[in-house]
C-alpha cells in the first residue's frame, strides 16, 4: 500500500466575470493505517478537493499541483485511467448526499452486486459490514431512509476493498448509534492498514476516529496535527474558535462570515474575523512543516 | 401555547401513536429519538403541514381544524428543515427567498442572520449550506411566528454556524416570547440549547 501525496493542489472555477478560488495550495499526506479528518465550515472547499482527487470536477474547473497515489498522478490521469484503475479499486468514495448518487430505477442489491462483479468484491459481505439487512437491499433508492441510503453508499465504496477511502460527510443525518457504528468501521479499516480521508464538518466525529485533523479555511489548510492537539490546543485562531463553538464547549460562534472565494484578501484570509490580526497579517502566512503545523503569524 | 394531544399520525400506517407534547411561549423544548421514531412526522403535524389520523393540535388556546392548505394559523408557526437546498426555490435569489412569505423587512431580517448584501443577490447554488440555512431562518422569522419548529436544522452545519443560528433564535425568543421546538439527534446540542428535552 502507498501514501496519498497531495502536493500544492489548487482548484479554480471560471465563472462569468469571476474566478472562484475553491482550493488553494493544499498539501497533505495520508499514509496507510492512518485516518486524516479534513474539517471546516461548509463551502470551504472540502468537497472540491475530494472531487479533484477522483476526476469528478466540472468542465469549468482548472487544477494545478499534483496528487500522487503510488505511480499515478490523480490530477494528470485520464478519465479512462481513473475509471478502470483508480475509482472503486484504489480509492473508494462515499459521496456527499449519497441518496442522490444512487441510480433511482435499480434496487440497492442490483447496484451493489454490479459493483462487486466489476471490482471483484463480495456484495453480501460488504452489505453486512455496512449494517444492511437483506430486506433493505431489495428496496429502490427512494424507499430508503437517509441512514439506509448512507449505508448503501458505504457498502458500494467498500465492496472493491480499496486501500484508500474518501468519505465526504458520511455521518450527516445519521443517529448517534449509526455514527458510532460507521466510525468504528472506519477505525477497523484503518487498523487493517487502509487509509481514510474523512471529510466532515462534525468535529466530534473527527475527534472520535481521526489520527490527524486538518482544518481548512477559505480553501487553505490553516492547521494540521494530531487530532487531540488540534482540538484541545488549537494554534490557529480559526481552529480555536471552531473548537470552542462546540455545544460541549463555549457554544459561541466565530464572529463574522468567511470571505467570498471570488474575492480573497491578499494576506491571511481569516484576518477580517481575527481578533489578533495586525499589520503583518497583510502578508499571507505559510503553513509551517512541523508535526503540528499552523499557517498564522501569531499562533495561539 | 402550542400543543399536540393524543396525536396518532403517519403515512400509510401510523408512525407515532398517542403522542402529546407542549411548547410554552418563550421556552425551548428539545425533541430527541432515533431516526424513524417519528420526530419529523410530529414536527410536521405541529407545523400544520400534515394532518394526523387522530388527536388535536392547539395554538394559543384555539383548536386547529384545518391542516396544510386549509390551515388558517399556519403563519403563526415558522419551520426550518435539515436540508435548506430542498426548501428554497433554486431560481430565487436569497433576497427573493426571504421575501417569499410577504412583508418588506428583508434587510432587517438579513441583518439578523448576518447575510451581507452580496450574498442576498446570489442563488442557492452559489452559497454554502450554512449561508442558505441563514436565509431559511430569516424567511421563517419574516412573519413573526409565535412558534418556531426546527427539524434537524443544524445537521448540515459546522459548530460555529450552529452556535450562530441558535444565538439568532434565542435573541428572537427574548424579543418576541416565541416558543421553540428543537429536534435533533445530537443530545449534547439539545442539552445546551433546550430548557427541557422529550424523547420519542
Ligand atoms: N462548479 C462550480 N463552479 C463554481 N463554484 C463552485 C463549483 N463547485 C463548487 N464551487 C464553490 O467552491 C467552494 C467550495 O465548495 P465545496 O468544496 O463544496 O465546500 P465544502 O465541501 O467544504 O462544503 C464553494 O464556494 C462553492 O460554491
Ligand atoms: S495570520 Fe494574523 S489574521 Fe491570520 S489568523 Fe494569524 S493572527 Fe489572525
Ligand atoms: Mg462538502
Amino acid at each position: 500500500m502507498v501514501n496519498l501525496e497531495i502536493d500544492r493542489v489548487s482548484v479554480r472555477f471560471a465563472l462569468k466575470g469571476a474566478t472562484v478560488q475553491a482550493v488553494n495550495d493544499v498539501s497533505l499526506r495520508i499514509r496507510p493505517g492512518e485516518c486524516v479528518a479534513l474539517v471546516g465550515e461548509s463551502g470551504c472547499g472540502k468537497t472540491v478537493l475530494a472531487s479533484a482527487l477522483l476526476g469528478f470536477l466540472p468542465g469549468n474547473a482548472e487544477t494545478s499541483g499534483s496528487a500522487r497515489l503510488g505511480d499515478v498522478d490523480l490530477l494528470a490521469a485520464t478519465d479512462h485511467e481513473l475509471a478502470t484503475k483508480v475509482r472503486g479499486r484504489q480509492i473508494g468514495l462515499i459521496p456527499q448526499s449519497p441518496a442522490s448518487h444512487l441510480t433511482p430505477v435499480r434496487t440497492a442489491r442490483s447496484q451493489l452486486e454490479e459493483a462487486a462483479r466489476i471490482l471483484g468484491g463480495d456484495a453480501d459481505q460488504a452489505a453486512e459490514r455496512a449494517g444492511l439487512l437483506p430486506e433493505h437491499l431489495d428496496r429502490y433508492p427512494h424507499e430508503l431512509s437517509g441512514g439506509m441510503a448512507q449505508r448503501v453508499a458505504n457498502a458500494l465504496a467498500l465492496v472493491g476493498n480499496p486501500p484508500l477511502l474518501i468519505a465526504d460527510e458520511p455521518t450527516t443525518g445519521l443517529d448517534r448509534d449509526l455514527v458510532d457504528g460507521l466510525l468504528q468501521e472506519f477505525r477497523r479499516l484503518v487498523d487493517e492498514g487502509h487509509a481514510v480521508l474523512l471529510i466532515t464538518h462534525d468535529l466530534a466525529a473527527a475527534h472520535q476516529v481521526a489520527d490527524r485533523i486538518a482544518v481548512m479555511y477559505a480553501g487553505r489548510i490553516v492547521e494540521v496535527g494530531p487530532a487531540h492537539e488540534v482540538l484541545d490546543h488549537a494554534r490557529h485562531p480559526y481552529a480555536r474558535g471552531l473548537a470552542n463553538a462546540l455545544p460541549e464547549r463555549d457554544f459561541v460562534p466565530v464572529p463574522g462570515q468567511p470571505p467570498l472565494l471570488t474575492d480573497l484578501p491578499a494576506g491571511c484570509a481569516f484576518a477580517p474575523r481575527c481578533e489578533q490580526a495586525t499589520a503583518i497579517c497583510e502578508d499571507r502566512p505559510v503553513l509551517t512543516d512541523d508535526p503540528h503545523a499552523v499557517a498564522c503569524h501569531l499562533p495561539c | 401555547m402550542l400543543s399536540g394531544t393524543g396525536i396518532t399520525a403517519g403515512y400509510r400506517g401510523p408512525v407515532i401513536t398517542d403522542v402529546s407534547l407542549t411548547v410554552h411561549p418563550g421556552r425551548t423544548v428539545g425533541l430527541a429519538g432515533p431516526s424513524g421514531s417519528g420526530k419529523s412526522t410530529l414536527a410536521r403535524v405541529l407545523a400544520l403541514l400534515h394532518k394526523p389520523f387522530a388527536g388535536t393540535v392547539e395554538i394559543d388556546g384555539e383548536t386547529v381544524t384545518g391542516f396544510r392548505f386549509r390551515a388558517r394559523q399556519r403563519t403563526k408557526i415558522g419551520v426550518l428543515f435539515q436540508q435548506p437546498r430542498l426548501s428554497v426555490d433554486p431560481r430565487f435569489t436569497l433576497r427573493q427567498a426571504i421575501a417569499e412569505p410577504g412583508g418588506d423587512r428583508v434587510d432587517e431580517l438579513a441583518e439578523l442572520v448576518m447575510l451581507t448584501d452580496d450574498l442576498l443577490g446570489r442563488r442557492p447554488h452559489e452559497v454554502s449550506d450554512g449561508q442558505l440555512q441563514r436565509a431559511c431562518l430569516a424567511r421563517a422569522l419574516a412573519l413573526n411566528p409565535r412558534y418556531l419548529i426546527c427539524d434537524e436544522m443544524t445537521t448540515m452545519l459546522d459548530a460555529s454556524t450552529t452556535a450562530a443560528l441558535v444565538g439568532v433564535i434565542r435573541d428572537y425568543q427574548t424579543r418576541s416570547g416565541a416558543g421553540v421546538l428543537a429536534i435533533s439527534h445530537d443530545a449534547t446540542l439539545l442539552g445546551r440549547w433546550a430548557d427541557e428535552t422529550v424523547r420519542l
